[in-house]
């Protein structure tokens, strides 16, 4: 459980991962059934109406305004999106 | 201003048209509406008056000026919060998204714009549209406009809520698994889940990307088909827009209304029948009256059997949790939304973790979780490919099914609105109202709910749904059988059920409790 909130990029609490460890036991054991279904030759569905190479005329269309982007953003600096250090002190 | 509030939209843009009423007149009095009753119903994230009104002036001015108008202009709508909204708020029911102003309109959002609807606002929904009671949202619980210690459904349960309490004529609402269908089911009024891709998803904020699709709400079937035919068409900014032009669905609502079903087949689905139990009784009965009335109109029913139907929850919850693991990955903490953390000693990945912990409720966490494991290597074949595999088995189904019968129907909702907070703790009593609605769902075929009556089985008078399933690119069967039922209805009844909310008819005195009476 902790290595998949890791993997999600969840900071969950302790509390949290107990009481998700019991609820996604039970919800994995009533999903589980679906590998009774005999499908080793069907192939899958994802669209109603399949679609094959989909494509739109390449043609050059406004972008966005940046600062009205960047007024959306939880924290800005030179224009830019500001990102915490990407890399730890140790690697 | 209490009768502007009880026209249908397709009566409300006609007198509109004919200069009998300003287009301001309708908004306000919506407003009005919303002002009086919200404190009880919840329906509304944010309420935009300055813009509703500014879009009801600007189609009062085009009419002055004698422009033509369409057959929705100047009628108020109320938008789920998952639809971006260029300058209004926009929070898809999550504090992750708190504050965000999108700098963008979805498609649909600029289709209701050009089609002259005046948008009053954006409505509750369970977070990132994972739920079926509109509990799961971060910030309000939206009261069932009949009874208000129950649901309205979910996750659109705000834009069911708000048309069935007479604070907006229309609403749009997504649909994933049955979030338009069932809350339409439960609030007593109409709900469309189109085709997968008649109806373009840019700029909905995605949640399962192969299963999303948004469609309409409204109290009656023509003003539910006048929105969608706003709503559907090719949109080349969705590489899953179907591009070709839908059915004419309001020309299917007229053959409707004006005519028997005489030569239409009618299947029944043997597994939405409740044989194995879970269906409440009180449902059970209103879908075999409402069957006895297609019946009564000429169709011929037939039972059809869908055997893999059986499997389509566990489907579903493989699909939808693996797809949201991905999509929701985009809440990262740098483009938008929250930042949590961020005191210059952690790194953009402790930054995120936090940022999601603290951004998001707990049902999007179990789900992220679930298809963080669906996903991951050494499962994704036994769990997301083979659900993907089961989705053609049941697609097949509905083929074999349709070959015998033009529409199946079901049940919309295996139960009536339930209590507030009685299903919240346990995900899985929560996820079996699903159970009627995942196959079209996972088929991506179009779907309809229609009300068709009362059960009084858990207390007072609460309203079923019938569910009318046509194949792909068929909405119109949806739509025409489902304008047939209605007039059957409402020469049964009197009047459509969703009226009955308002006139306090629905049996025990505590229908429409708490919406009504105070300004009539």
């Amino acid at each position: 459980m902790a290595h998949l909130a890791r993997l999600a990029r969840l900071a969950v609490t302790e509390d949290e991962l107990d009481l998700f460890a019991g609820q996604l036991d039970v919800i994995l054991g009533s999903v589980a059934r679906i590998g009774d279904v005999a499908a080793a030759d069907i192939r899958p569905t994802s669209h109603a109406v399949p679609l094959e190479n989909v494509s739109r005329p390449d043609e050059v269309r406004p972008s966005l305004p940046r600062e009205d982007v960047l007024a959306g953003a939880p924290a800005v600096e030179d224009d830019r999106f500001r990102v915490p250090q990407i890399l730890g002190e140790e690697e | 201003m209490a009768e502007l509030i009880e026209l249908d939209a397709a009566e409300t843009a006609a007198r509109i048209a004919a200069g009998e009423v300003s287009a301001v007149e309708v908004a306000q009095a919506h407003l009005d509406r919303i002002a009086e009753s919200d404190g009880d119903i919840r329906a509304f994230l944010h309420v935009d008056t300055s813009g509703a009104l500014a879009a009801a002036n600007a189609v009062d001015e085009r009419r002055r000026s004698g422009e033509p108008l369409g057959p929705l202009a100047g009628v108020p709508l109320a938008m789920k919060d998952v639809v971006v909204t260029r300058g209004l708020p926009t929070t898809s029911g999550s504090k992750i998204l708190q504050g965000w102003v999108p700098p963008y309109d979805a498609t649909i959002t600029r289709r209701v714009r050009e089609a002259g609807i005046v948008m009053l606002g954006k409505t509750n929904m369970d977070e990132f549209a994972m739920g079926s009671s509109t509990e799961n949202s971060a910030y309000q619980v939206t009261r069932n406009p009949w009874d208000l210690s129950r649901v309205p459904g979910g996750s659109s349960g705000g834009s069911s809520a708000a048309v069935a309490a007479f604070q907006a004529p229309l609403s749009i609402g997504t649909d994933t698994g049955g979030s338009i269908r069932q809350p339409a089911a439960v609030t007593g009024i109409v709900g469309h889940k189109p085709t997968y891709g008649a109806v373009s998803r840019y700029g909905l904020i995605a949640f399962s990307s192969s299963l999303d699709q948004a469609g309409p709400f409204a109290r009656t079937v023509t003003d539910t088909a006048l929105l969608h035919q706003v709503l559907a068409g090719h949109d080349p900014l969705d590489s899953t827009s179907i591009p070709s032009p839908g059915p004419d669905v309001v020309a299917a609502v007229k053959e409707g209304a004006g005519s028997d079903l005489s030569g239409v087949r009618v299947g029944i689905v043997r597994e939405l029948t409740g044989l194995g139990g879970g269906y409440q009784q009180g449902v059970l009965d209103s879908f075999r009256d409402a069957v006895a009335i297609l019946e009564s109109l000429g169709a011929e029913v037939v039972e059809v059997s869908c055997p893999h139907f059986d499997y389509a929850l566990a489907a579903y919850y493989l699909i939808a949790p693996s797809e949201c693991s991905s999509n929701l990955a985009r809440f990262d903490s740098v483009r938008y939304g929250l930042r949590a953390g961020d005191d210059g000693s952690r790194s953009l990945e402790e930054v995120m973790s936090l940022t999601r912990e603290r951004g998001f409720g707990p049902e999007v966490k179990r789900r992220i979780m679930i298809g963080t494991y669906a996903l991951s290597s050494g499962y994704y074949d036994a769990y997301y490919g083979q659900a993907q595999k089961v989705r053609t088995l049941i697609a097949d189904d509905f083929r074999r099914a349709f070959t015998q019968a033009d529409v199946l129907v079901s049940p919309t909702s295996p139960f009536v609105a339930f209590g507030v907070g009685e299903r919240v703790a346990d995900p899985m009593a929560m996820y079996v109202n699903d159970l009627c609605t995942l196959p079209a769902s996972l088929a991506g075929t179009p779907a309809i709910s229609v009300p068709c009556g009362l059960s009084d089985e858990t207390g007072p008078a609460l309203p079923v749904g019938l569910q009318i399933m046509a194949p792909a690119m068929a909405d119109d069967r949806c739509f025409r059988v489902a304008a047939s039922f209605e007039a059957a209805y409402v020469a049964r009844n009197g009047q459509i059920l969703a009226g009955r909310s308002r006139s306090g008819s629905a049996g025990s005195g505590t229908a429409g409790n708490g919406t009504d009476g105070a300004n009539r």
